[in-house]
């Protein structure tokens, strides 16, 4: 049985403490068992057995912490002992840390993040949200005049990897055969899988590089939407804008927002740390990252959504108009959540 | 003492931090130092690495050697196995760290193997949002620097040499402020402390015989040393080690001027301890500390 481990130490013989010549041993002596005891708290809260813990131990947990606390106080002013000092004070801050510890569980966390902090955290930092496209937009545009004034541009931006047959001179043919979807649904969970975790990377990237006030986050948005504006042009040059525009949007409407929240998350950091506003840089920094790490986590899931949308519904919806609409379908999906789910009001948490 | 020994003291006590907690209370917190920080890194990273190579070997123990896309658009059970892969390796990436860290010890592997954890800065609770701020941030300092360098990314000319200063700014953000935040830390708004446990080791004074019958010391032994040299009597009386007792009986004897008897070590150690201690208390109780013997009580 568990609980006798706690027993045992409870009915350990009193140490005899008129046997200390010591004043502060004696001090000591009087306190030890109380302090075992919380020590075998914070040792199963530490593991995680929540069950090992009877009522009354846990129903005294903060008095005992409190009184070592107290004791260690005393300790440091009255006892030379070093060794019993290093114990208390390492008892303590177990204690604290677990008294103070991530209340909540994972899966709690969870449900709070959707219904509701999630869409807080993505509304507060609209600012950014708001620059962050801007400089999509810019980057499309720019990646798209550049290879409309010289079709060489385009293996600057996309690479040879990437174009992977599509270029600017490719005939329509060509162009038009990767457009269309596949069959039957065989590999595609493969290529959803590879899908996610790459983006995922890239996001999680512009997000990490918003930390330099948010210059590299800017620089890497331009940088990738500039080949998606190249890649747009040499499709609307052989007359499939339409049909390219829709094999985009049935993911890319949420791949590109995931990456646009990514972004704008770093920027959210960059910012505050550049203009901390009345608050210290320390401060804003970590007020900023926690917001920003919200948003951050949904944008992993929704590149999960993206991952899912790109792997098979593109390759099995093969007509535009469905692949428009469902891209169009999940941006409002999207947009909707974000605007009008709030967080039901809740008591706060002590 | 060695300056070397000296020098740690030093670094220790710079990195000593008392927190006050909500309740008013002062807790001691010690940061983490840099080497065990990288050592904890070193050790999670190595772990990582290890459990992948050896999902390598198994599947190619297998008879898997043959992945590639065409085998997996023909074969679910191939095509099953490389998403797990897929899954495995970013979860590794960016779960591996995220997982631990938000459990009750606040600490991965390696961190709880070098005694250190993550603790929210300033005395607040440990949020997972923090938790998940420092561990994104992680991508640009850890593993986009790895990558770099394995892909040989110095070679790239004045890109790459420029590529690389801005990825040590990362790497040895650590060593620019006092509370060796990294960047992580500094955006999810948490540090990295000491969490070592200690035992409760018995009390010194239960054991020994009442000293002052054997041993008479009087005011002019007793005020030979401090708080230090006592804590270092500690230590060689609760490690037991009949040489080291004798060498440290000797030199005490040399101090006091006394004629180091034979055989009864440990009897006159514990004495001196007990006596020393007192004193030492005692004057403490009066507002005196005495640090070490070079300084005056005061």
């Amino acid at each position: 049985m568990a609980l006798s481990l706690f027993r045992r130490a409870e009915i350990a013989p009193p140490p005899d403490i008129e046997a200390a010549s010591l004043r502060s041993d004696r001090f000591r002596l009087e306190r030890e068992r109380d302090w075992r005891r919380l020590e075998a708290i914070v040792e199963a809260l530490e593991k995680n057995r929540l069950r090992r813990i009877s009522d009354d131990d846990l129903l005294a947990l903060p008095v005992l912490y409190r009184q070592a606390a107290s004791s260690l106080a005393v300790a440091r002013e009255t006892s030379l002992d070093a060794a019993a000092l290093t114990y208390l004070e390492s008892l303590v801050r177990r204690a604290w840390f677990q008294i103070y510890g991530p209340r909540t569980s994972l899966a709690a966390w969870f449900r709070r993040f959707l219904g509701g902090g999630w869409s807080a955290a993505v509304r507060a930092i609209g600012l950014e949200i708001g620059i962050a496209f801007a400089v999509m937009l810019a980057g499309t545009a720019v990646g798209w005049l550049l290879v409309a004034r010289d079709p060489a541009w385009f293996y600057a931006l996309v690479g040879e990897g990437m174009a992977g047959g599509r270029g600017p001179g490719a005939g329509r043919a060509v162009l038009a055969e990767t457009l269309r979807g596949v069959d039957s649904g065989e590999g595609l969970t493969l290529f959803a899988a590879y899908l996610f975790s790459n983006n995922a990377g890239v996001t999680v990237l512009a997000f990490a590089l918003g930390f330099a006030f948010g210059i590299p986050t800017l620089l890497l948005l331009v940088y990738n939407t500039a080949s998606l504006g190249a890649m747009l042009w040499v499709f609307a040059d052989a007359g499939l804008g339409w049909e390219f525009a829709a094999w985009l949007s049935i993911h890319g409407t949420t791949e590109l927002l995931a990456i646009l929240l990514g972004g704008a998350a770093g920027l959210h950091v960059g910012r505050s740390m550049a203009f901390p506003g009345d608050r210290s840089v320390l401060v804003a920094a970590s007020e900023a990252g926690r917001r920003a790490a919200q948003v951050m986590a949904g944008a992993v899931l929704m590149l999960v959504c993206a991952g899912l949308l790109e792997g098979y519904g593109r390759q099995l919806v093969a007509a535009p108009a469905a692949r428009a609409s469902i891209g169009a379908a999940m941006l409002l999906f999207w947009l909707a959540y974000f605007l009008l789910k709030r967080a039901r009001p809740v008591a706060s948490e002590p | 003492m060695t300056a070397a020994a000296t020098a740690l003291r030093a670094d220790v006590a710079r990195r000593r931090r008392e927190l006050i907690t909500p309740e008013g209370l002062a807790l001691p917190l010690t940061i983490a130092g840099r080497g065990a920080r990288a050592g904890a890194l070193l050790l999670d990273l190595a772990l990582i690495v290890t459990v992948l190579t050896v999902l390598g070997i198994l599947l190619l123990a297998m008879g898997l050697s043959a992945l590639d896309l065409e085998t997996a658009q023909t074969n679910p059970a191939v095509e099953l196995i490389l998403v797990v892969l897929i899954l495995v390796v970013f979860l590794s990436r960016y779960g591996y760290f995220l997982w631990f860290e938000l459990g009750p010890r606040g600490a991965t592997p390696g961190k709880r193997a070098m005694g250190i954890r993550v603790a929210a800065r300033g005395g607040g609770r440990l949020t997972a949002e923090a938790v998940l701020a420092r561990n994104l941030t992680r991508d640009v300092e850890v593993f986009v620097p790895i990558v770099f360098l394995l892909s040989g990314g110095v070679e790239w000319g004045t890109t790459g040499i420029a590529a690389f200063a801005w990825l040590a700014l990362f790497v040895l953000f650590p060593f620019f402020n006092r509370d060796r935040l990294r960047a992580g830390d500094l955006v999810a708004g948490t540090w990295v402390v000491e969490a070592e446990r200690h035992k409760l080791m018995r009390a010194m004074s239960v054991a020994s015989e009442p000293p002052a019958a054997a041993y008479p010391f009087g005011e002019a032994e007793l005020s030979v040393y401090g708080e230090h040299e006592l804590q270092v009597l500690e230590g060689v009386l609760r490690r037991d080690n009949p040489r080291a007792q004798r060498q440290v009986m000797e030199a005490i004897c040399r101090k006091i001027g006394w004629q180091p008897g034979e055989g009864d070590e440990r009897a006159f150690l514990e004495a001196f301890y007990a006596a020393l201690r007192a004193r030492l208390e005692q004057d403490l109780r009066f507002g005196k500390r005495k640090k070490d013997k070079h300084s005056e009580a005061g």
